[in-house]
């Protein structure tokens, strides 16, 4: 697999490490329930489809990226900084 | 031509003038440079070549390609030695050494070749049937026993001598396949100035070419061809890679490639590899790969000289090697035609010739009697007879009336088959084509396009057509301008009419579809009688398609027959699905210089060099080498030695390096709030110029890592990490910012490599470090005190960094320095400790002193203890939130009988300890219900004179004082430990203040 990472283009999967689905959100453990936190820590969706998901660019620029993959065919559709996500939301 | 009665007096595409010496099976041959093993075996009259997987039946030459099944030898001998080799593909060298497989004692004379007249019993599934009972036999008796008659060849058992590399390129188009196909198209796309790549598996590019006695505008295809690849070669962009194999298509345009460096060659040239293995980027490619030939099943179709009629051709125009005196031709369409014309060109002679179809074709019928053939219209082969060599054939004509006619070489023509392999890597599936009776390309991954015979388009008019038109569409999705088009070349007119044989019926004996596994047509129809009917259970059941050809011959007389049998067609019994790699590539290819100790990375601490001059002994570490001991003359193991390290430094001082501890240098307005958040326990606290023990959990509750972060200024901190976990910390911490908390003002950078750092250890550190340090900075105990950390300078003005923590417990510092300045700050440390003894120590001292202390390290943090289990429940901090937080609180991660750290003691003093030992009660069976716990870490303590433990164990600090077994089958350990505190020397921390 190739990612273009949006910093240093399209690069070699070899140099990412893949962590899991991007979607859910940590939830503030002084206020969450012990319920809340496990569905975080624990639950995923295993979609046959487009999954938007963290890869970290260890090998190159420490970014980790929101890939969306499906994962089916491997076809990425999108990749964009983690970072600029949360801001999005936050927004 | 003597010496090669085979030979042709002239012609092929060998050269003469340089003749090659080998041997097989002991017994020397000559052959010439362009020949393969298989065309120099022939030229010699060679035709028993191998013995069969499971009946030792007799085996010779089937294809000229990397298709073939029978003949597998092993090529070279001692540690070089390589089984399974096709002598199809194997280049002729110099000195080649090579041995048949799976014979004994001798290839002529094969005893086990009885297993034919066992056959009833060795039937598909015989491994479920046979040798079902009693079940105490199967490992001492069934499977030796099986694994010495069925197999194939040896693996050297030796570690490979040669190199292997791994290559990376990248390109606009690459070119899969170097026949006419290929090269029209690497011309269309190397004239628009893309950068192409094309690639073969053969020595010699041309494909059929090569093979056949072909017109390309009115002239010799010869002629064409050295024009297509003189012109390739002028073309900058353009890059031809003989000798290689693409053998698999990966994601997102990724074609693996192995190239044959040096295989041709007795061995690799000097500084060069054996094989490289490739890594392909290409925007776009195309496939033309060529077709396969396909057998026809039918009693005795394995006798060696039965062979393809395009490989006969092949072995006629290209080696110049006519393997038969008196051939029959039995052909299913007009392409086995060729055949006859080209061994009787060649000055062969073709007794008969039998074309299945019913047609009395009055062309063929003149061609027939121009040649001096019998022809049998509407004819089969009933069967081929001779054992070790094709003696004769028997001819079953339309009427049904046979004749048996003498030969010594039958062509056999049913056909080609797309080689699409590539296709089917990612999902796609072949579909079958009635008019053409074989799979083509169905759903095309995604920047692949399939070209000629590849494609199910197998003349050579369509191969130069596809080429030329594919190549310019494959240059123009790659985003570059396609050059003019030039005209298609003619060709000299071809036909291509079939209608295949998948085995002939009504016919007695052995007829073989795999002849790789032997797996006949019977076995199919045993496998449809019992139920094994999907294609998938096929293969399974009766091994059709498996090994190193991955069914090539086999897989569509397979489905075919399975077809009939089930009363439905090919497509509706289904197809098979290839996968990567198309032929057998070596691991070593695939690892390339990863391997043994260069298997990863080992990386060298600045301080190294100076380790080695103190003669240490070094240990790897995650990535690291570090000094495990130092052992001076006269010591006789590593224990006096570490024991000697302990005493130094608790008694005067030491020296240690910890320059692979990993370091990240946190900056930022929101650092200390995102130390709070990684951390469990207070950072706001902190105040400026010192140092605290800090401790990560995962998210699931359980302890990650632990070490110190220094306060260096209002907004910079120093985070340790231990030398393992550096890595995963890291990336760990950009998670935490990045994902987590992107609006936190807050930067970091692992600074582990930029930082060579050394422990100073002992009663004797503070006078040594006076020694190094720039005078102005004062160390006494009130100015830099216990967790003390602050930037500093040695050497008159190098900036240096020091914190006053301790791992021994002693009293003890770190000094950090450029990494550059490691070297010189290890020896100036030596210089300034010489009038105290200062002694190098390694981690195995280190270890000793951190169990002497009670600290938890590696074995304690092994990812399924939490802070409370280590004793460390009072980090956690209840008045913020951090990783890990909510999950440790989890009812059953706070049950009271967690096994929880303590120390142990032997109660005999003399007694050793073992880690890994597990606490039962005393009284108690030793039996998994009665297990308490286990010991983590052990140690011998020099200053207590007896061995100490760390460990878990069920009620943890509220049992000490009370005696348990620590049980070590194992190790035949098995004796009394009393539960203590896990501080064994000076429990008050006396030392550490001082």
């Amino acid at each position: 697999m190739r990612i273009t990472c949006p910093h240093c283009g399209a690069r070699d999967a070899q140099e990412f490490t893949y962590l899991g689905a991007a979607d859910p959100q940590r939830p503030d453990g002084m206020a969450a329930t012990e319920a809340a936190m496990f569905d975080y820590v624990y639950l995923r969706e295993n979609p046959a489809g487009p999954h938007r998901e963290l890869w970290y660019h260890g090998a190159g620029c420490h970014a980790w990226l929101v890939v969306t993959r499906d994962t089916r065919t491997h076809a990425i559709s999108a990749v964009e900084p983690a970072k600029n996500r949360k801001a999005g939301a936050a927004a | 031509m003597s010496g090669q009665p085979f030979r042709l007096a002239s012609g092929g595409l060998i050269d003469r003038a340089q003749a090659l010496d080998f041997s097989f099976d002991g017994k020397s041959y000559r052959g010439f440079a362009g020949d393969t093993l298989a065309s120099a075996l022939l030229a010699n009259g060679v035709r028993l070549v191998g013995r069969s997987f499971k009946y030792h039946r007799p085996r010779g030459v089937l294809s000229a390609g990397p298709e073939e099944p029978n003949a597998l030898v092993e090529l070279r001998s001692g540690a070089r030695r390589e089984p399974n080799t096709r002598a199809t593909v194997v280049e002729l060298f110099d000195g080649l050494e090579a041995a048949s497989q799976n014979r004994w004692p001798s290839l002529a004379f094969d005893l086990l070749s009885l297993n034919g007249l066992l056959s009833p019993a060795l039937v598909a599934g015989f491994y479920y049937k046979t040798f079902m009972w009693p079940a105490a036999f199967w490992e001492k008796l069934y499977e030796p026993l099986i694994r010495r008659a069925a197999g194939l060849g040896r693996a050297a058992g030796l570690e490979d001598p040669d190199h292997y590399d791994k290559a990376f390129a990248f390109c606009d188009m690459l070119v899969i396949g170097g026949g006419p196909t290929g090269l029209a198209a690497a011309l269309a796309a190397g004239r628009s100035g893309a950068r192409v790549i094309l690639c073969d598996e053969d020595f010699r590019l041309g494909g059929r070419l090569l093979a056949e006695k072909r017109e390309i505008d009115g002239k010799p295809a010869a002629e064409w061809l050295a024009a297509a690849l003189a012109e390739l070669e002028s073309l900058p962009e353009v890059r031809i890679m003989p000798r290689t194999t693409i053998f698999g298509l990966y994601d997102h345009g990724i074609y693996g490639a192995v190239e044959r460096v040096g295989d041709h060659l007795p061995e690799p040239a000097p500084r060069q590899p054996r094989q490289r293995g490739w890594r392909i980027y290409a925007k776009r490619a195309i496939l033309a790969a060529g077709a396969l030939e396909r057998p026809v099943v039918f009693p005795g179709n394995d006798t060696p000289g039965v062979m393809l009629a395009g490989a006969v051709r092949t072995y006629v125009n290209r080696y110049g090697v006519l393997p038969g005196r008196e051939t029959v031709l039995f052909t299913a369409g007009d392409d086995g035609w060729a055949t006859a014309r080209d061994i009787a060109a060649a000055g062969g002679k073709v007794a008969a010739i039998v074309d299945a179809r019913s047609d009395a074709d009055p062309v063929r019928k003149g061609l027939a009697d121009k040649l001096g053939a019998r022809l049998f219209v509407g004819g089969v082969i009933e069967g081929a007879s001779g054992g070790r060599q094709l003696a004769g054939v028997t001819i079953r004509d339309a009427s049904g009336a046979t004749s048996s006619v003498t030969c010594d070489l039958l062509a056999v023509s049913n056909g080609w088959n797309p080689t699409l392999h590539l296709t089917s890597h990612q999902n796609g599936k072949p579909v079958w084509d009635d008019d053409l009776h074989c799979f083509v390309p169905g759903t095309l991954p995604a920047g692949l396009s399939v070209a000629g015979s590849a494609a199910g388009r197998f003349t050579l008019a369509q191969a130069l057509e596809d080429g030329a038109r594919l190549g310019r569409e494959a240059v123009a999705e790659a985003g570059l301008t396609p050059a003019g088009a030039e005209p298609v070349p003619a060709t000299d007119p071809e036909t291509a009419a079939l209608q295949p044989v998948w085995r002939v019926k009504g016919a007695k004996g052995k007829a073989f579809v795999d002849y790789q596994n032997d797996v006949t047509d019977k076995d199919v129809e045993l496998a449809a009688r019992e139920g094994f009917r999907p294609v998938e259970h096929l293969k399974r059941y009766t091994t059709l398609g498996m090994a190193t050809d991955q069914g090539k011959t086999s897989n569509l007389a397979g489905l075919a027959i399975m077809a009939e049998q089930t009363g439905k067609t090919i497509p509706q019994t289904g197809s098979t699905t290839f996968r990567p790699p198309y032929t057998p590539v070596a691991i070593g290819a695939l690892a390339g210089h990863h391997r043994g100790k260069d298997f990863r990375l080992t990386r060298l601490a600045p301080t190294h060099g100076w380790s080695k001059e103190q003669g240490a002994v070094f240990i790897e570490s995650g990535p690291w080498l570090r000094a495990q001991y130092y052992p001076k003359p006269g010591e006789s193991d590593w224990l006096t030695t570490v024991n000697r390290e302990v005493l130094a430094v608790r008694s005067g001082v030491g020296i240690c390096d910890v320059s692979t501890l990993g370091k990240i240098d946190i900056q930022g307005a929101d650092a200390a709030e995102f130390l709070e958040r990684v951390y469990t326990n207070g950072w706001k606290a902190l105040p400026v110029g010192k140092a605290r023990y800090g401790l990560m959990l995962r998210e699931d509750g359980f302890v990650m890592d632990d070490g110190t972060t220094s306060g260096l200024g209002e907004s910079h901190f120093l985070m340790t990490t231990t030398t393992a976990n550096a890595g995963k910390v890291m990336q760990h911490l950009e998670f935490c910012h990045q994902v987590l908390w992107p609006e936190f003002d807050v930067r970091m950078v692992s600074v582990s490599e930029q930082w060579a750092q050394a422990s100073i250890a002992g009663p004797k550190a503070r006078e040594t470090l006076r020694g190094v340090l720039d005078p102005e900075h004062d160390i006494s105990n009130e100015a830099f005190p216990y967790l003390a950390a602050r930037a500093v300078t040695v050497g008159g003005g190098i900036p240096a960094r020091l914190f006053r923590i301790s791992f021994s417990g002693e009293l003890a510092y770190e000094l950090a320095v450029p990494a550059g300045y490691g070297d010189a700050m290890m020896r100036a440390l030596m210089r300034a400790g010489a009038p105290f003894g200062i002694t190098p120590y390694g981690i195995e001292a280190l270890g000793v002193m951190r169990v002497e202390k009670g600290h938890v390290a590696g074995n304690e943090l092994n990812g399924q203890t939490t802070a409370r289990d280590l004793g460390l429940g009072k980090m956690m901090s209840s008045k913020k939130d951090y990783i890990g937080r909510l999950m440790a609180q989890r009812a059953a991660l706070a049950e009271k009988d967690r096994p929880s750290f303590v120390g142990f003691k032997p109660v005999d003093p003399a007694q050793r300890l073992r880690a890994g030992a597990h606490f039962i009660g005393i009284g108690q069976a030793a039996a998994m219900e009665n297990d308490e716990g286990y010991m983590t870490s052990v140690a011998y303590s020099p200053h207590l004179k007896h061995w100490m433990g760390l460990g878990l164990i069920k009620g943890g600090a509220a049992r000490i004082g009370e005696r348990v077994r620590a049980y070590d089958p194992v190790r035949n350990g098995d004796i009394v430990v009393e539960i203590c505190s896990p501080v064994f020397v000076d429990p008050e921390g006396a030392r550490l203040h001082g």
